[in-house]
């Protein structure tokens, strides 16, 4: 019972990440990019809903959309201003941009907002499912989180393989140059793959911090980096291993610290990752990468 | 040629930004010849940036009130550290060539234990608002404003032990934090003297401080009757809510860092009925001061004070008291400053927000109680 | 003049970069002794030739090897905590060149040995795989180190993965390595002069390696692996090679760090130091080893020269940094400003002295 307790909030933390991973992945995926500023994109997010919740007093289901909105806007921003410039100069030029971007993100969020932690009201109503007579909790926001990060899972992948957009994505993300031959707007995929990928941000902010009630600038860091492990664990690139990826990273997180050390948790984590690595050079579900000669 | 190109322009950008950053800043210049400068250093930005600001707020509207009432004039500078030992050395440095005389801080527990040596070779006075270990205040020309860490670890398991609240204990500690756990390691020995029995002993580190759901669990079934908080307020905030999810109700106990739990913008204050905690300050004690305080505060940041920012506000007074008290003038030296100061400190005596008759050691740490109040009804209690 | 125009450019282009810090050096000293440079400038010199050491060693595996590590730190921690503990105990006893002498190469040695730990099973990933797991190893020493308590009496070392209590030390004995606290109390070592000849020991070890054969085959694998192996370059050995040597130096770099200050905690060895490191490298030219000198120089003083923008700091290295990366690496912008230098250059001086830096630059 304790040990199917833990793999519940395992999974719990785990659809966090997921949730997290697949903005990560798809803006990776098509843009080939790490997008290190996601995680501070959320951060955005999450501010911005709290603001229009608790300051606004705008309903949650509103706030969420506008903050959709906003954080859709940012990205596009952001990608014009700072990655577009750089497009086809070396990849980790791009990095370190995304880097400095993730700075400037949070320190405007310091002068904006303070130094001092929200706590973020769960925007979840659905009450605790209780079962064995109570001796294991499912909360409302894993429900929700699970739910959201699967159906964003799925319709991400529909659209990707399904739509025509979807497929121009494809196009660009296998080569651009030829992409564009064929009378795909590069430019304009790629905004539109930062467009998505931030409205996801925001998605995974408000479950983040319902999840997790504490809102601070430095908020999307640290998530943000296991986001990008459990992206990398389960295949960068790949939506289906972007989901499972952080639904197993937050599992074996939450069971080492269970059953072997809160402190070293983290060192598990990442000793894991290296070992699959190292088994799977290319993550859980990656393509297998053909050599060119 | 191009890299050289850039170098020299990004360098020029540089530049050019410090230069408009100093004429912008004149305000700040206005600190002549007729002040003592008081240096201070804290997090103003990164994870810790709440500690830091808190302290220069606090700090500044001492330093406001003082030069108010027309004696000694003071002027004040807070540096930014990151919580960052390097940054805070560099801070430092840069505090030195502003010709700072005195100094507040640092903030932070680490990067004082570095910054501390420097000012005993230095011969410049510190006294830290809020840096808790006991080893900053080896060198004679240091002070604290706040406890040391063994005072309160084994104040709060006197307290539990002697009030009878529990005897079966969890703690929750942050093992990467100094302050956290100093408290914890003094916690552990003076509870197992006094014949407590802490059945769950569950660290977290600053990486991973949002899931506590594991921690949590493990008091719970431990079956603990009072978890033990030597750790600040928001991780606490989460803690709490964890526990109200897993439906786990146990005693809290919490120190000083627990301070500003009801201050958090959005929290569900009715959680936090019932925590108990060891404080030198409370934002809404009704004495005639700490009132004064929060609604300057209130009015100037727009902000509850929190412990940090009374114990900056103290010790601005502090060093006020002692510089009247040792005639310390404006145009001394540091290291005269320094000495005058070192004898005044044992001399005074201040009351201050964070204690009445407040006096200090030779050693360097202050002689005060730490109280124990409890959360009722939204508001802080007196446990006596 | 002969003399010099004989040289081969490469040997040229080293001497330059010696020359460089030796007058960096000799400016320093004379300003210090002037008493012209003030606090802030003097302590920042320490960390500049950290972080040089550090841009420099990193630009080998980045640069000149081709693969990304994100986990540069965490070398630099082993090295640290390891020169910092030899310290404690024994080199602060020995003559202060001896012992410091020693603390560095002990730095150099293990974090040497981690280098190759870790090299061996995973410089068989390539790219964005590589990166992940350099930064998880940082990650993970970081970790470690946050948890580690050593102490040391007469019986010799004691480990704990618990606390201090669980060291049981006897009277005489005295706790190095507290938990995240780290290490408190040490005395000082690190000078400017010492950091110089770090540096100059650093470059001389990688330039050489870099015009080497050695070198030359790393840099094989950089441009063409498949190519490299078919000519029977041993793709596993150099690769490892690079990689152990920049991990080794940046060890020796941490123990200048941390012997520069009075404290030590794993904390500061997080991924966004490796980062800053790889911004250094990455805005001083990806492979210009010049250039890595000079952008951790100008980088590490910049912030510090912003304190007077106070709450803005931050925010405007923030902006610097985006707009550096753009100007420097954006293909709209280097096309247009190699239109405006070469519209320049038609007044006759400035276009030979062009196509001279061209002509070293290309080599």
């Amino acid at each position: 019972m304790e040990f199917l307790s833990y793999l519940i909030n395992g999974i719990s933390l785990g659809s966090v990440y997921a949730i997290i991973a697949l903005g990560y992945t798809m803006v990776y995926g098509i843009a080939k990019m790490l997008n290190f500023a996601h995680g501070d994109v959320i951060m955005v997010g999450s501010y911005l809903v709290f603001i229009g919740i608790n300051q606004m007093g705008i309903p949650p289901l509103v706030a969420i959309i506008i903050s959709m909105v906003a954080c859709t806007l940012l990205g596009i921003i952001i990608e014009r201003f700072a990655y577009k410039p750089l497009r086809g100069a070396s990849s980790l030029a791009v990095l370190i941009t995304a880097i400095g971007v993730s700075y400037l993100l949070q320190n405007l969020a310091l002068l904006f907002w303070g130094s001092d932690p929200k706590s973020f009201t769960s925007v979840v109503t659905i009450p605790p499912l209780k079962l064995a007579n109570g001796q294991l909790v499912i909360s409302g926001e894993t429900i929700v989180t699970i739910v959201t990060s699967t159906v964003i899972m799925i319709g991400l992948m529909l659209f990707v393989n399904r739509t025509k957009v979807g497929n121009a994505m494809l196009a660009v993300s296998e080569d651009k140059g030829a992409a564009q031959l064929m009378g795909i707007n590069v430019n304009y995929t790629i905004a539109l793959t930062f467009a998505i990928g931030s409205a996801l941000a925001a998605v995974a902010g408000v479950l983040l911090c319902s999840a997790y009630p504490t809102l601070q600038p430095t908020t999307g860091a640290m998530p943000g980096i296991k986001a990008f492990t459990a992206a990398v664990f389960g295949g960068i690139g790949s939506i289906p291993g972007a989901m499972l990826g952080g639904v197993l990273l937050g599992i074996i997180e939450i069971l080492s610290k269970a059953y072997i050390s809160t402190q070293l948790a983290d060192a598990i984590v990442f000793a894991v990752l290296i070992v699959v690595l190292l088994v799977r050079p290319t993550g859980l579900l990656g393509k297998k990468i053909n050599e060119k000669v | 040629m191009k890299k050289a190109l850039s170098m020299v322009l990004a360098a020029a950008m540089a530049f050019g930004c410090v230069a408009c950053g100093s004429t912008g800043n004149s305000k700040e210049s206005t600190a002549n010849s007729n002040t003592i400068k008081i240096g201070s250093i804290g997090p103003l930005t990164g994870g810790a940036a709440i500690y830091g600001n808190a302290v220069k707020n606090g700090a500044q509207l001492a330093v406001d009130e003082i030069n108010a009432k027309g004696g000694l004039q003071f002027s004040l500078r807070v540096e930014d550290d990151e919580n960052d030992v390097e940054k805070s050395i560099n801070a430092y440095n840069s505090l030195k060539d502003w010709g700072m005389q005195v100094l507040l801080g640092t903030v932070t527990t680490q990067p004082c234990l570095a910054v501390a040596p420097e000012t005993a070779q230095d011969n410049i006075f510190l006294l830290t608002p809020s840096a808790s270990a006991p080893e900053i205040v080896a060198e004679d020309n240091a002070f604290q404003v706040c406890f040391t860490d063994p005072n309160l670890g084994t104040a709060a398991a006197e307290y539990i032990a002697d009030h009878n609240l529990a005897t079966k204990i969890a703690i929750i500690y942050d093992s990467s934090e100094a302050y956290s756990s100093g408290v914890h390691d003094n916690f552990k020995q003076a509870a197992a003297e006094k014949g407590l029995e802490v059945l769950a002993d569950e660290a977290f580190t600053s990486d991973n401080k949002t899931d506590f759901s594991v921690q949590v669990q493990k008091a719970k079934n431990s079956g603990a009757e009072l978890v033990f908080l030597p750790i600040y307020y928001n991780e606490a905030n989460l803690i709490i809510q964890e526990m109200n999810k897993q439906g786990y109700d146990a005693a809290i106990f919490g120190c000083d860092g627990l301070d500003g739990l009801l201050t958090i913008k959005g929290a569900d204050t009715s959680l936090f009925e019932d925590v108990m905690l060891l404080t030198p300050f409370a934002a809404d004690s009704s004495d005639e001061l700490t009132q004064n305080f929060v609604a300057k505060y209130k009015e100037t940041y727009g902000d509850t004070p929190n412990q940090f920012a009374a114990d900056a506000y103290d010790g601005v007074y502090a060093i006020w008291t002692a510089c009247e008290q040792a005639g310390v003038t404006a145009d001394m030296d540091a290291s005269d400053v320094c000495d005058k100061l070192k004898e005044a400190m044992t001399q005074i005596t201040l009351n201050g927000l964070t204690g009445e008759g407040m006096k200090w050691e030779a050693s360097g740490e202050v002689n005060k109680t730490p109280k124990a109040v409890k959360i009722v009804n939204g508001a802080y209690v007196s446990m006596e | 003049m002969n003399a010099i125009k004989n040289l081969k450019p490469s040997t040229c282009n080293n001497l330059i970069n010696y020359g460089m810090v030796l007058v960096f050096y000799i400016v320093v000293q004379i300003l210090v002794n002037a008493g012209v440079l003030n606090n802030s400038m003097q302590g920042m010199l320490v960390p500049i030739c950290t972080y040089v050491v550090l841009a420099v060693s990193l630009n080998l595996t980045v640069g000149i090897l081709g693969e990304l590590s994100l986990g540069h730190a965490g070398f630099m921690s082993v090295g640290a905590f390891s020169g910092a503990i030899f310290w404690m105990i024994s080199g602060s006893q020995m003559s202060p060149v001896v012992g410091f002498t020693l603390a560095i190469m002990i730095g150099g040695i293990f974090a040497g040995i981690f280098g190759a730990l870790i090299g061996i099973p995973v410089l068989r990933l390539r790219g964005d795989y590589l990166a992940i797991v350099t930064l998880a190893f940082g990650e993970i020493i970081k970790n470690l180190l946050n948890a580690i308590y050593v102490g040391w009496d007469s019986n010799g070392f004691h480990f704990s993965m618990k606390d201090v209590s669980a060291l049981g030390l006897d009277e005489s004995g005295e706790v190095i390595v507290n938990g995240a606290i780290g290490i408190t109390g040490m005395p000082k070592a690190s000078t400017f002069t010492a950091g110089t000849i770090l540096v100059i020991i650093t470059l001389f070890v990688i330039l050489n390696l870099i015009t080497s054969r050695a070198g030359r085959a790393i840099m094989s694998i950089r441009d063409n692996r498949i190519a490299a192996e078919a000519t029977g370059i041993n793709i596993t050995k150099y690769k490892l090679m690079a990689f152990i040597i920049s991990a080794s130096f940046a060890g020796m770099a941490g123990v200048l760090y941390a012997l520069n200050f009075s404290t030590l905690a794993a904390k500061k060895f997080d991924y966004n130091t490796s980062i800053l490191v790889l911004v250094f490298v990455v805005l001083g030219g990806i492979g210009n080893i010049r250039g890595s000198i000079i952008a951790a120089t100008v980088l590490y003083v910049l912030p510090e020269l912003l304190r007077e923008l106070q709450d803005y700091r931050m925010l405007i290295y923030a902006v610097v940094l985006i707009a550096m990366m753009i100007f420097n690496q954006s293909p709209q912008v280097l096309a247009w400003r190699s239109n405006f230098v070469s519209k320049i250059s038609r007044s006759g001086i400035a276009a030979r002295f062009i196509k001279q830096k061209r002509q070293s630059e290309e080599v």
